[in-house]
């Protein structure tokens, strides 16, 4: 029999009908960290590696130390780099089903450790049980069960790639051990070798996870964690001995990360912040985008780099959908993250906790109102209302930034082009989250959307086979699916050696130019030949140092330009891809018609092969063609009742420096790839023989290329590629020219975080293997993953 | 535009005032039509609020005391007799065994109603008297509903004039199915009219209905036309009550006070056998409806075998022991 003022008060709770409290226990995890005495250190080639200092690891949800963890400086980095490093060849040779079986022990270890991971993460992060119990847990075993597979499949599917060797890893705080999933397990699968650095506020489930790896057969130094702060952080990525970095987090460390590692030739993947719309049309089931914007931005706090917190409201129904979001925030509970039946937990740390408080005081003083449910918060910890933001514009700033709490700002659109002009008013493009009834209206808002994944009636939904990742300031690359396997793999392409010597531009020693009529070559902007803005020329040298004639000297001005024009030309993208092909096997019909004109050009003004070169121009353009309606998305089939279209989308407007050497297969080595994917290029032609690139103008012309999607400017590379890495409205950049130029322009994209691809531009383009592959398709499109559920 | 969100925070207050009945209202065919329902959005909802909400220790006893004043026992078999009914009707009125309703402070709640056919609403109301329970009888062609529309307007009244103070009726799901909603407006209105003054309960038959959809104006077309409540499923079709088609049923109820101010109360029924689930029913009414509808005036439970595994799990409560079935007196 149970105490009797227990019973006495079933009666009076009888009358109440409130929830109780209903608390996990967390006693098996606080002994946990007293096993490891409450001090952790690194976790370095299979074994515990002693900390030089240490710093707390704080509950947020009650202000008390959990333990102490290592900061690690220069010294345990190298260790650890250097464990991974000595890792990498028992890791190739376990081959692939020994690395898989590995990957599924993990999956196993994690399955069978699920609930004290869980717990972990809650007390460390702050985080409601009922995620990291429900969501968090299982996506991390998910996740390793998928890169089980690609372990042993990773040879065979992507064939011409190896591993980049040893990744570094920086990982945020807000899902702690699930971003360390996303990240370890492609990084491993694909054969790789890691060093992994968890969020300075959370660093206690990777480090539990860590010795889950002795238990999985990992062999030593294949995954190191060192715990640290930025500091840690900067020293891991600035590594020499690393070959790739990998890294989630805020936009403004991503471009800290993009700055240091310019001209490293690392590998880079950036998963950054977002700002993602959530439309709600008038059609839509509107209680059921009620349950989506609770998902969307109240979900872990709204710490969630894709957090759904703008919400776009059709005007017709706005004062009723906030209605029925108001009524539903008075429903959410807010509390003790143990607890089971919180929908909300603690902000991870109180220094976010002010930021968040300085972004709501900025709104109320910009005009805004703030709204949330009367609800009081718990007195200790550091917590936050869900909170409702409306009289809001674009112009505002709590509109625009990223909070990173649960803050969901409001806006309305009339139309349905007016949603979409609102939800592309960003510089990020992360998510985005569409709701309607009418199909029609939701696929074709989310084809237009600039995101990275797109949820149809649908929020915040993860699956291991299906990638992630952002457009524009968001970041690039994707982390999940094949697309996000393929960014752990180094392509062949980008592995070409160099040639032996450079090919520089000849100098004019004769002044005498043939006796032809006087030509004047101009710049190719918007499908026009234009005088370049500064009025300057420069003369051309042929081999043997006459003049072979003039081109215009391009700059800032017609850069932009040419930038302008190339936007111009986004129909191209719309043109179906059998559209796009013929239009590429006309320029190949149109090339070879003029095939002698050019090999006489080539030779005359390079004294390499014309013939040959042209002719493989011509196979490149073919190539490229017969691609275009060939290189398509996938459908992924994620848990019942959805499907995910995978769809490759072109980048935008591509800027491309061209090589020196072969200055018409360069050319189009690098600009028939980007446009049979549907971008537009402005292309900066070889200084050697820049007017093979002019005389092509005429075959754009003749070959129905719309005017804009090839642009070109000549002049001196290293200044117009300083001027297109400059330009905030390129979308990517690809460079085959000499290192240094290659750090330039890298250091110069983190205006707009543009994609660039840099490599020796000195190859052997005449080598097929080197110059002529589907990669190169993939490095110009990125991936848009579109969520549909569907039933009745 | 008043801000809707302020009425709103006032109906989550508790108040115990007497159930409003409803009234039948012109059919609005235009709200019908704007009604939209995404499957997808319900299933993840229902699917997610198992991990939001629980009761634990103390408040689940509670709780599932409260659910047990829901009930509204029933039996509808080919095989009943006077007998069965005598029984029923017994358990209705000391529903826990007399040591744990004392223990519980409990030894005054009954159940909501006893439920069974016409022909038998005599034989309940005779051994239900003084307890001030009420008798509830299914009636309009249970469980399908295609008897002719006089026969089932006519057992209405029989039902009523026999004693039963609420009637269940069963909706033709044919009107449904094609969109003849004028049609089951009238149908509707036809036997509240027949059941003046009496509790009127709409069975939606919801396993019949096709789509989320079709249940949601259904609903919403039985709201109008004047039911008191409305009810998932007879017990008879292949497909019960379950969440999501709560789900959708409840946000109706939600919208009709929204716009019309009246409360219309909600029964699952079919299939809830175990106290969990009664426990999940409690928490989507308290979420999506709030404190006001968690009691046997807006909320019933339509079940036979429930209050045998709440009697066990208080036991348990009790007793710190797991209990079997055997030691609690069947109904």
């Amino acid at each position: 029999m149970r105490w009797g003022s227990q019973m006495s008060r079933v009666r009076e709770l009888f009358e109440q009908m409130d929830y109780g409290p209903a608390a996990e226990d967390a006693s098996f995890a606080k002994a946990w960290i007293g096993q490891h005495g409450g001090t952790f250190g690194h976790w370095i080639d299979g074994d515990w590696a002693a900390p030089a200092c240490v710093f707390d690891s704080t509950n947020p949800a009650t202000s008390e130390c959990l333990a102490k963890v290592g900061k690690a400086n220069a010294a345990d980095i190298d260790l650890a780099v250097g464990a991974a490093r000595r890792a990498l060849e028992p890791w190739r040779q376990l081959g692939p089903e020994g690395r898989a079986r590995c990957l599924y022990a993990l999956a196993r270890q994690i399955q069978k450790h699920a609930r004290l991971l869980a717990v972990l993460e809650t007390l460390d992060n702050g985080k409601p049980i009922r995620e990291t119990r429900d969501i968090d847990i299982p996506l991390v075993a998910r996740h390793f069960y998928h890169h089980a597979g690609w372990a042993n499949l990773v040879e065979s599917e992507f064939p011409e790639t190896s591993p980049y060797g040893v990744v570094g890893q920086v990982i945020p705080w807000n899902f702690p051990l699930l971003m360390l999933a996303w990240k370890v397990a492609p990084a491993l699968a694909a054969g790789n070798t890691v060093v992994l650095k968890p969020a300075e506020y959370t660093s206690l489930t990777a480090l539990c996870f860590a010795e889950l790896t002795r238990y999985a057969g990992l062999p030593n130094g294949v995954l190191n964690i060192v715990t640290g702060d930025g500091e840690t952080g900067r020293l891991l990525v600035a590594h020499n001995d690393i070959n790739k970095i990998a890294f989630t987090g805020s936009t403004n460390v991503g471009r800290e990360i993009r700055e240091v590692s310019a001209g490293s030739g690392k590998g880079l993947t950036l998963e950054l912040g977002g700002k993602s719309p959530f439309i709600v049309f008038a059609d839509a089931d509107l209680d059921g985008a009620v349950e989506g914007v609770v998902d969307g931005i109240w979900f872990n706090q709204g710490q969630v780099c894709c957090a759904g917190s703008r919400l776009l409201i059709q005007e017709s129904i706005e004062d009723d959908f906030l209605a029925r979001l108001r009524r539903r925030m008075q429903t959410l509970r807010v509390g003790d993250p143990l607890d089971k039946a919180i929908d909300m937990g603690a902000i991870v740390h109180p220094s976010q906790l002010r930021t968040i408080q300085a972004y709501v005081d900025g709104a109320i003083q910009e005009g805004a109102t703030c709204w949330h449910a009367e609800h009081p918060l718990p007195d200790q910890g550091s917590y936050f209302h869900p909170t409702l933001v409306t009289k809001v514009s674009p112009a505002h700033r709590i509109a625009s930034e990223e909070v990173f709490g649960p803050v969901l700002v409001s806006m309305t659109f009339r139309t349905h082009a007016e949603a979409i002009e609102i939800a592309n008013n960003t510089r990020y493009g992360l998510a985005a989250s569409i709701w309607s009834e009418n199909i029609n209206v939701a696929l074709d808002v989310a084809s237009k959307v600039k995101a990275g994944v797109v949820w149809i009636n649908s929020t915040n939904e993860f699956d291991a086979a299906s990638g992630f990742g952002g457009y524009r300031e968001s970041g690039f690359g994707r982390e999940g699916g094949r697309e996000g396997l393929a960014a752990y793999r180094k392509h062949r392409v980008d592995m070409a050696p160099d040639a032996a010597a450079p090919v520089m531009p000849g100098e004019v020693t004769a002044t005498r130019l043939s006796d032809r009529l006087d030509q004047t070559a101009k710049l190719y902007v918007g499908g026009k030949q234009t005088r370049p803005d500064g009025g300057y020329s420069r003369r051309v040298a042929s081999t043997d140092g006459a003049l072979a004639g003039e081109i215009g000297e391009g700059n800032r001005k017609d850069i932009r330009n040419a930038v302008e024009a190339a936007h111009g030309a986004s129909g191209w993208a719309k043109l179906s891809a059998h559209g796009r092909a013929q239009v590429l096997f006309f320029l190949a019909e149109n090339l070879q018609s003029r095939a002698d004109e050019f090999a006489y050009r080539i030779s005359h003004l390079t004294g390499d092969d014309g013939q040959r070169e042209v002719a493989e121009a011509i196979t490149r353009v073919f190539f490229y063609a017969g691609w275009c309606d060939k290189y398509e998305g996938v459908v992924h089939q994620p848990p019942a009742g959805k499907i995910v279209l995978a769809m490759p989308e072109a980048l935008g407007v591509v800027g491309v420096v061209c090589p020196n050497r072969y200055p018409l297969l360069g050319l189009l080595s690098l600009v028939t790839p980007a446009i049979a994917m549907g971008n537009s290029v402005i292309a900066i032609p070889s200084e050697q023989a820049p007017l093979v690139a002019t005389d092509f103008y005429q075959v754009l012309d003749t070959s129905d290329v719309p005017a804009g999607v090839v642009n070109i400017i000549t002049g001196t590379r290293a200044t117009l590629g300083h001027e297109l890495a400059r330009h905030d409205h390129v979308d990517a950049l690809w460079c085959a020219v000499h290192q240094e130029l290659a750090t330039e322009v890298e250091t110069l994209s983190i205006g707009n975080l543009k994609q660039t691809w840099t490599f020796s531009g000195d190859r052997d383009w005449m080598d097929r293997s080197l110059g002529q592959s589907v990669e190169f398709l993939r490095r110009a499109t990125q991936v848009k993953n579109l969520w549909t559920p569907y039933g009745e | 535009m008043s801000d809707p969100s302020i009425k709103l925070v006032e109906s989550l207050q508790p108040s115990h005032g007497a159930p409003a009945a409803n009234v039948i209202r012109p059919l609005d065919l235009n709200a019908v039509a704007r009604v939209r329902v995404n499957r997808s959005s319900v299933e993840r909802r229902c699917a997610t609020l198992a991990g939001r909400r629980t009761v634990k220790k103390e408040w689940q006893a509670a709780w599932l005391l409260r659910a047990m004043t829901c009930i509204d026992l029933t039996t509808l078999d080919g095989a009943d007799t006077p007998g069965t009914v005598r029984r029923l009707c017994a358990k209705a009125r000391m529903p826990l065994r007399s040591d744990l309703a004392a223990a519980l402070g409990a030894e005054d709640l009954k159940v909501g109603a006893v439920c069974v056919y016409p022909s038998l609403v005599r034989e309940a109301v005779e051994n239900l008297r003084g307890s001030f329970m009420p008798v509830a009888s299914v009636a309009a062609g249970f469980p399908d509903g295609l008897t002719p529309l006089s026969t089932r307007i006519a057992e209405v009244a029989v039902a009523r004039e026999e004693g039963a103070t609420e009637i269940d009726i069963v909706i033709r799901r044919g009107w449904v199915l094609t969109g003849q909603w004028q049609a089951l407006y009238d149908e509707i209105c036809a036997f509240r009219e027949a059941a003046k003054g009496v509790h009127l309960k709409t069975i939606l038959g919801t396993g019949n209905l096709a789509s989320f959809s079709n249940i949601a104006k259904a609903s919403l077309v039985a709201m109008m036309a004047g039911a008191d409540f409305i009810k998932t499923s007879t017990g008879k079709e292949g497909v019960n009550a379950n969440l999501p088609v709560s789900l959708v049923m409840l946000r109706q109820i939600r919208q009709f006070h929204q716009s019309h101010g009246v409360k219309v109360g909600f029964k699952p029924a079919g299939g809830i056998r175990a106290a969990k689930d009664a426990l999940s029913y409690l928490t989507l009414m308290k979420e999506e409806l709030g404190h006001e509808w968690m009691n046997a005036d807006y909320f019933r439970l339509g079940a036979s075998g429930l209050l045998g595994d709440i009697s066990r799990q208080l036991e348990h409560f009790v007793t710190g022991r797991y209990s079997a079935a055997h030691r609690h007196a069947m109904g």
